[in-house]
């Protein structure tokens, strides 16, 4: 078909508004990079420039030798690890359960789970402060892992149940006719297809404990502080090291990039099926 | 094979989450009621105490209180409004096919992605009144004639807070409705079409209907997420200029910060009550469908 006068001016507008979109989604972190990469004269100068004149990684230098990032790294890398490898092990085995058996009180189980979800952070924050302060976990990563878990276990439940709906019975029931019991069916059979929706679970899971900062402002101390707490330090009492911080930036958005662009099919089909079945 | 009798293998296998769930949301939850009704102000450890309604009677009395939900509300609303408007506009123009899509759909995501801290950050600096790269391009525009410190005004510091919530719900929005778009089937706009419908005529007859749903589902998802945040404001501006962008959850951290803990947990259960009557319809939902899927 011969595309008319208008029909050809409408797509140019939409390609228009798209682009101006992107570029809005997209500027900040090209500004946050280009600011990383200027020398302080620069930053400072006069004029503001939109790409520096002489790009320099100066900052990312003084972050780790005058800031001691890796310090703060370890810490998100220890916290964000132990909350995945927790979250998706119990929580695996509770979708298994709620999609795999009806039971009495199943129901209720998953609607507690979801209700979970609901209490906002810092109605949790303050009780969990005071008990954490208690039991003396207070400032060490167990409490970050802990209470991490109050929004990661009822999501992983539910994004991980959601998967497990989507495999046939037939599978396990092939196995079981041929003699395996049911652990062996879940491991052999169930496990190796599931994989794909835990990583990516694992993976959502991973990002939100990576990047969680009202729990871990109040919850760690200098030694064990992650990289959002870290971040927000450099704001100091006589002004913000721009430079240094939005290095921090980048280094901390690149791990949850590249994470985000392995696991986004799986994640957002997950994400979406829920809402888009309804 | 679906089990039907009673075994204790599916209360075994849903124990451990049920265990650590019920740590640390139940017992924090009972707490957090309990601490409301008392004197619990870290400062003061050694007047720790049941003091009945009077923190109750304390946040009804304080125009903080007041001004905080008044600003939650119109962070709401305006925050979760336009992501609505602009993460449809995104995922209407995702839709259609067009060389790279994959990669501009994938780039387009990313603020979904970045910690919360980060996103108060970076605009802070973009937003900065002496550096700031907002102020040299509408200086540079000619819309302004000297820069501005958007953050430090009263006038202007809430719009910019909003703004960069709407920067970070965008991509969300666009996610869950792209979904959506592409689960239309062809043949409505094809019957539309043999009916002479015009462009705008299909959207509000056809699209919009067919998303009836994930709008209503991801609107009170991300009406709660919204409500809930601390970290993009917190970053910005800490909740000031003279509390111009303080909503309840950054009102209840910074009482949270300052160890009157009663008196915020006071306050964390009014948001949550606030907060009930949007979630509960969530809840609703949700359970329709899993009922569905059953």
């Amino acid at each position: 078909m011969k595309k008319r006068g208008p029909d050809l001016l409408k797509s140019f507008l939409s390609y228009l508004l798209l682009v101006a979109l992107i570029v809005f989604l997209l500027f900040p972190f090209y500004w946050t990079f280009v600011t990383s990469i200027k020398t302080s004269a620069e930053l400072y100068g006069r004029t503001v420039t939109y790409w520096p004149k002489a790009p320099s990684f100066e900052s990312y230098r003084r972050l780790f030798s005058e800031y001691n990032f890796l310090r703060p790294m370890g810490n998100s890398l220890l916290v964000a690890a132990l909350t995945t490898l927790i979250s998706v092990t119990v929580s695996v085995l509770a979708a298994y359960s709620f999609s795999r058996y009806r039971f009495k009180g199943r129901k209720f189980l998953m609607s507690m789970f979801l209700t979970n979800n609901m209490f906002p952070t810092v109605l949790l924050l303050i009780p969990l402060y005071a008990i954490m302060r208690k039991i003396g976990i207070l400032y060490t990563p167990s409490s970050l892992v802990l209470s991490y878990t109050t929004f990661t276990i009822p999501f992983s439940i539910w994004l991980l149940s959601g998967f497990l709906d989507d495999l046939p019975l037939s599978l396990e029931e092939a196995a079981m006719v041929d003699g395996a019991n049911r652990a062996q069916a879940f491991l052999k059979i169930i496990l190796p297809i599931l994989m794909p929706g835990i990583v990516a679970t694992g993976a959502y899971i991973f990002m939100n404990s990576w990047n969680e900062y009202t729990f871990a402002v109040m919850f760690t101390n200098e030694a064990n502080r992650t990289i959002p707490v870290a971040l927000k330090n450099l704001i100091g009492q006589l002004g913000v090291e721009w430079g240094m911080l939005t290095a921090g930036g980048i280094i901390t958005i690149i791990p949850v990039c590249v994470m985000f662009f392995f696991a986004q099919k799986r994640l957002i089909s997950g994400l979406t099926a829920g809402a888009v079945k309804g | 094979m679906i089990k039907r009798n009673s075994s204790i293998w599916p209360y075994l296998l849903v124990a451990p989450a049920l265990i650590v769930v019920l740590t640390v949301v139940f017992i924090p939850v009972i707490n957090a009621i309990l601490m409301s009704f008392q004197n619990y102000d870290l400062r003061r450890p050694g007047r720790i105490g049941f003091n009945d309604f009077k923190n109750y009677v304390d946040v009804i009395r304080d125009p903080l209180f007041w001004s905080a939900l008044w600003k939650t509300i119109v962070w709401v609303v305006a925050g979760v409004g336009l992501q609505f408007v602009f993460g449809f506009i995104l995922a209407l123009l995702l839709n259609k096919k067009f060389p790279g899509r994959g990669v501009v759909r994938s780039l387009s995501l990313i603020p979904w992605v970045t910690p919360g801290v980060l996103i108060g950050l970076m605009w802070r600096w973009i937003f900065d009144g002496n550096y700031g790269v907002l102020n040299d391009l509408l200086l540079r525009l000619g819309l302004i004639q000297e820069s501005l410190p958007f953050l430090a005004r009263e006038a202007s510091a809430f719009p910019a807070v909003i703004l960069t919530i709407v920067w970070q719900g965008i991509p969300f929005f666009a996610l869950m409705l792209l979904a959506g778009l592409q689960g239309i089937p062809e043949e409505l706009y094809n019957a539309a079409d043999v009916d002479g419908a015009n462009g705008i005529q299909k959207f509000f007859l056809v699209t919009v209907p067919s998303l009836k749903s994930v709008i209503y589902v991801t609107t009170l998802l991300r009406i709660i997420w919204v409500a809930n945040s601390v970290d993009v404001i917190f970053n910005l501006t800490e909740g000031g200029p003279a509390y111009a962008t303080q909503t309840l959850s950054v009102y209840i951290f910074n009482k949270g910060n300052s160890l009157n803990l009663g008196y915020a947990a006071t306050l964390s259960i009014m948001l949550t009550l606030v907060l009930a009557t949007v979630a509960v319809r969530y809840l609703k939902t949700m359970f329709r469908n899993q009922e569905g899927k059953a």
